[in-house]
């Protein structure tokens, strides 16, 4: 146990220097971008005593770094600071939009992980049938198309001809938690789409791997049923590669949505990070980068954690 | 458009105007008596109904968004605006200047000072009643050395503002302008409650038909309607939600679906499609928005108005106009003066595809040949890069060769306009002549993206802003507007309809043209039949 808590401390300290690093990349990166916050939100109508009163007011005309440290300094206080283009706390302009994300990648968790375990087991266990590869072509193509086109498909027939989801997923704080998830269920649909196949490809994998190895042949001369050693025999040893790729896709989940956001109109983390490095809207774009950023380094370490508890040898490396 | 009924049916849903119907009408060989009362029927059978919920899908909208009237930029904020503020005066549903929050208005022998009179007993949606200090307070946002706004060059001109009582505001500009009252209608100009003279324009608190629920940028507005509002024939709907929906398909999808009830830029290339849906009606305006190519006329070789004027002729505007708006708009004929606006030039020839014209100019330039570079990026308008390889293709058969240089997106309106030698522009145009002219043509101005100056255009431009008589202001327009097309550094193809897509349940009077969603006062025009 003190080998795990030490390895999760390691693995926190070493996550907040990537996460220094990730805000010095992002801020340079949008440093480098043409143009700045006061012409982009001026746009056509900007000249240039209102840009150089834009600047003034919101300390643009600083050197970049100074600006890097000032903005450090509120982080390291837990002040995230205001967002240059709307003034408001940018805690409050994240979290509901950060809770919405956290909902549709939840409902999409919901419905994509036990699919996938259980077509991947029922594939191993079918391995080479007819539903097996039907699975297997069913899930690779969706995976193939891009997102917005399985986005746009969906709405075609769930939402245009046969009127059954509403084609505009538009949820606000008030929404209660049914209507909410009625509301999200084409995004969530779509998203399923996306992620199953990996996870389900995986587990098939993983398992069909273990097939092989010499304790399942002994399982199967014992006479077990064929469910049973794959239940209870092989999926206990394929969790490692199986978690991983779950946890990779709930990454990808959170981080990955902007695509359907904009298609559904699903108001979450994505559009706001696009307005942000659009309008270059430099503490709103570092502070989505740093919520990406983290949930990439909490999820990884979430992964591995889980892989030692379900393969205790991983502690014990010879 | 062959009978009047089908005439009258256009002219219930917008889709022509009351001027365009007696003009259509009149072509028909209806008399002039027959054509008014049929456009006076169709007007009458239009009584509002109050009630309902509407719902627009916008196709902008950002995060970054304020309620901050000088930093309004896009469609939504705009529209929002119209639902929310009410200015000094309003541009009128057939484009004349109407009061609004001003009762009256009277200028001075040299139209140099105006005298606003106040509307009585309007309230803000903060129960506070509109007096002098809150225009003054109002106009002075955009004012004076740290102003961030927008719209502080089209208040520059405003030399003091001072009230004269609680009731009267008297406005000295530097030197004399006509169509002061039209400026005043502008959307940034929105007139809020004041404090201590200075206003709070975040607060989002205004005169209109509608209060603001909730706010939430990038997203969503609820809107209600303001129990108090003056305007008794306004405001029909009890509630009314905007949603940003950027996305065209999502947009359409949400229209056909039932979730909104009307949607700004339909795509125009399945209008047609989306025009067969049995719940939809597709309403286009022509107003004073268009695309240019805008030539810097002090850099070689567009300093020569020879190679301007073989440019001009070089661009078949018919194909151009067909190809990239797919005939939802109407040719351009080189100056930015729309058929809307009130001193259009409706007699100049237009400026035809003629390749030996564009070739007998090159030579009179003392050219065989000419290769220029065109920049052009999508963000300049839809299709911008496509239309820019037209351009080229056409250009091609009169010897010249346009290299089109595909600029990013992304900053164009700061790295690309005004500083390439050539580039394609979007308008969103302006009410009047004097208006757009001295944005974008004036010498000197900030805008002029030609970086022309014209002597004669220039004083004539002075002359006709302080000009109270009509007809010599249109002599003196008219004359502008042939400077600019025969000797001006800009090729306009085309005037961009504003595309709606409207629920068959929405009805309006005639649609305002000046701006899309009915000059962004569709929240407080509209009703439901």
């Amino acid at each position: 146990m003190y080998k795990i808590v030490k390895m999760v401390a390691q693995r926190l300290a070493l996550g907040l220097v990537t996460l220094f690093v990730v805000s010095l990349i992002i801020f340079l990166g949008v440093e480098l971008l043409p143009g700045d916050l006061a012409q982009e939100i001026l746009g056509r109508s900007a000249t240039e005593e209102t840009v150089a009163a834009f600047r003034r007011d919101l300390g643009l005309d600083l050197p970049p770094h100074t600006r890097y440290i000032e903005w450090l300094a509120g982080i390291v206080q837990g002040d995230f600071g205001r967002s240059l283009a709307s003034q408001r706390e940018i805690s409050e302009l994240i979290g509901v939009r950060l809770q919405n994300t956290l909902f549709l990648a939840a409902l999409a968790a919901i419905i994509s992980v036990p699919l996938a375990l259980f077509l991947g087991v029922m594939a191993a266990l079918y391995r080479n049938s007819v539903y097996d590869r039907a699975v297997n072509v069913v899930s690779l193509s969706a995976v193939s198309f891009p997102e917005f086109f399985i986005a746009y498909i969906l709405i075609l027939y769930l939402a245009v001809k046969f009127p059954w989801f509403p084609s505009l997923a538009n949820v606000d704080p008030t929404t209660p938690l049914m209507e909410r998830a009625y509301r999200s269920f084409l995004p969530a649909l779509t998203l399923t789409l996306v992620v199953v196949a990996q996870m389900m490809r995986m587990t098939r994998a993983a398992i069909i791997n273990l097939l092989a190895s010499p304790y399942i042949e002994m399982a199967n001369l014992k006479g077990l049923s064929r469910s049973r050693v794959i239940l209870y025999h092989a999926l206990p040893n394929a969790w490692a590669p199986i978690i991983n790729v779950i946890v990779l896709s709930l990454a990808y989940l959170i981080v990955g949505v902007v695509v359907v956001e904009v298609v559904f109109i699903y108001p979450g983390l994505g559009q706001l990070i696009v307005d942000s490095v659009r309008t270059r809207d430099i503490p709103v774009v570092q502070a989505c980068s740093l919520i990406f950023a983290a949930t990439y380094i909490l999820l990884n370490l979430t992964a591995d954690v889980l892989t030692i508890l379900t393969n205790p040898r991983l502690l014990h490396p010879k | 458009m062959t009978d009047l009924s089908q005439l009258e049916r256009l002219l219930r849903v917008g889709g022509v105007s009351r001027r365009d119907f007696l003009k259509q009408a009149t072509a028909l060989g209806i008399t002039a008596a027959v054509a008014t009362s049929a456009a006076n029927r169709v007007a009458h059978a239009a009584t509002p109904k109050k009630g309902g919920r509407l719902r627009l899908g916008i196709g902008h909208g950002s995060t970054t968004d304020t309620l901050d009237p000088a930093t309004y930029e896009n469609l939504y904020m705009q529209v929002l605006g119209g639902a929310v503020h009410g200015k000094l005066t309003e541009v009128g549903n057939s484009g004349d200047i109407t009061p609004e929050l001003a009762e009256s208005w009277e200028p001075s022998a040299d139209a140099r000072q105006w005298r606003f009179k106040l509307r009585q007993g309007v309230e803000f949606h903060n129960g506070k009643t509109l007096e002098a200090e809150d225009v003054i307070a109002s106009m002075n946002h955009h004012r004076g050395e740290d102003s961030k706004s927008a719209a502080k060059p089209i208040v520059d001109p405003i030399e003091t503002i001072e009230a004269d009582g609680k009731d009267t505001v008297v406005f000295a500009l530097k030197s004399g302008n006509a169509d002061f009252p039209f400026i005043v209608s502008d959307y940034h100009l929105a007139i809020m409650p004041s404090k201590d003279g200075e206003i709070d324009a975040t607060a989002g608190a205004g005169t209109g038909g509608y209060s603001i629920e909730s706010y939430d940028p990038g997203v969503r507005t609820a809107l209600k309607r303001f129990p108090n509002y003056w305007k008794s024939n306004r405001a029909h709907f009890d509630e009314a939600e905007l949603l940003a929906i950027v996305d065209v398909t999502a947009r359409t999808n949400a229209l056909t679906t039932g979730e909104i009830d009307a949607m700004d830029r339909v795509d125009i290339k399945t209008a047609h499609l989306l025009a067969r849906n049995p719940n939809v009606n597709i309403v286009e305006t022509s107003g004073t928005a268009h695309y240019t190519f805008a030539m810097r006329t002090d850099t070689p070789p567009f300093d020569n108005n020879d190679v301007r004027l073989a440019l001009k002729h070089a661009l078949d505007r018919k194909a151009m106009l067909k190809t990239v708006l797919r005939g939802h708009g109407v040719e351009g004929n080189d100056h930015p003066i729309g058929r809307s606006n009130r001193y259009h030039a409706g007699d100049l020839p237009q400026r035809e595809y003629d390749v030996d014209k564009a070739k007998f100019h090159l030579k009179k330039a003392g050219l065989s040949s000419l290769a220029v570079d065109l920049s052009a990026a999508d963000a300049a308008f839809p299709g911008a890069v496509d239309a820019a390889v037209l351009y080229k293709e056409h250009a091609a058969k009169a010897g010249i060769d346009i290299n089109v240089v595909r600029e990013p997106n992304d900053g164009y309106w700061s790295n690309v306009w005004l500083k390439k030698p050539w580039c394609a522009v979007y308008w969103g145009g302006r009410p009047t002549e004097d208006w757009m002219f001295s944005t974008a043509y004036a010498a000197g101005a900030p805008w002029n993206d030609t970086y022309w100056e014209h002597a004669r255009f220039n004083d004539l431009l002075i002359q006709a802003r302080a000009e109270l008589d009509e007809a010599k202001r249109r002599e003196m327009y008219h004359e502008m507007q042939t400077l600019v097309r025969d000797e001006g550094g800009v090729v306009v193809p085309m005037f961009n309809n504003y595309v709606m897509g409207l629920s068959k349940k929405l009805a309006h009077e005639e649609m305002g043209a000046n701006w899309g969603f009915d000059g962004f006062r569709a929240v407080e025009r509209w009703w439901f039949a």
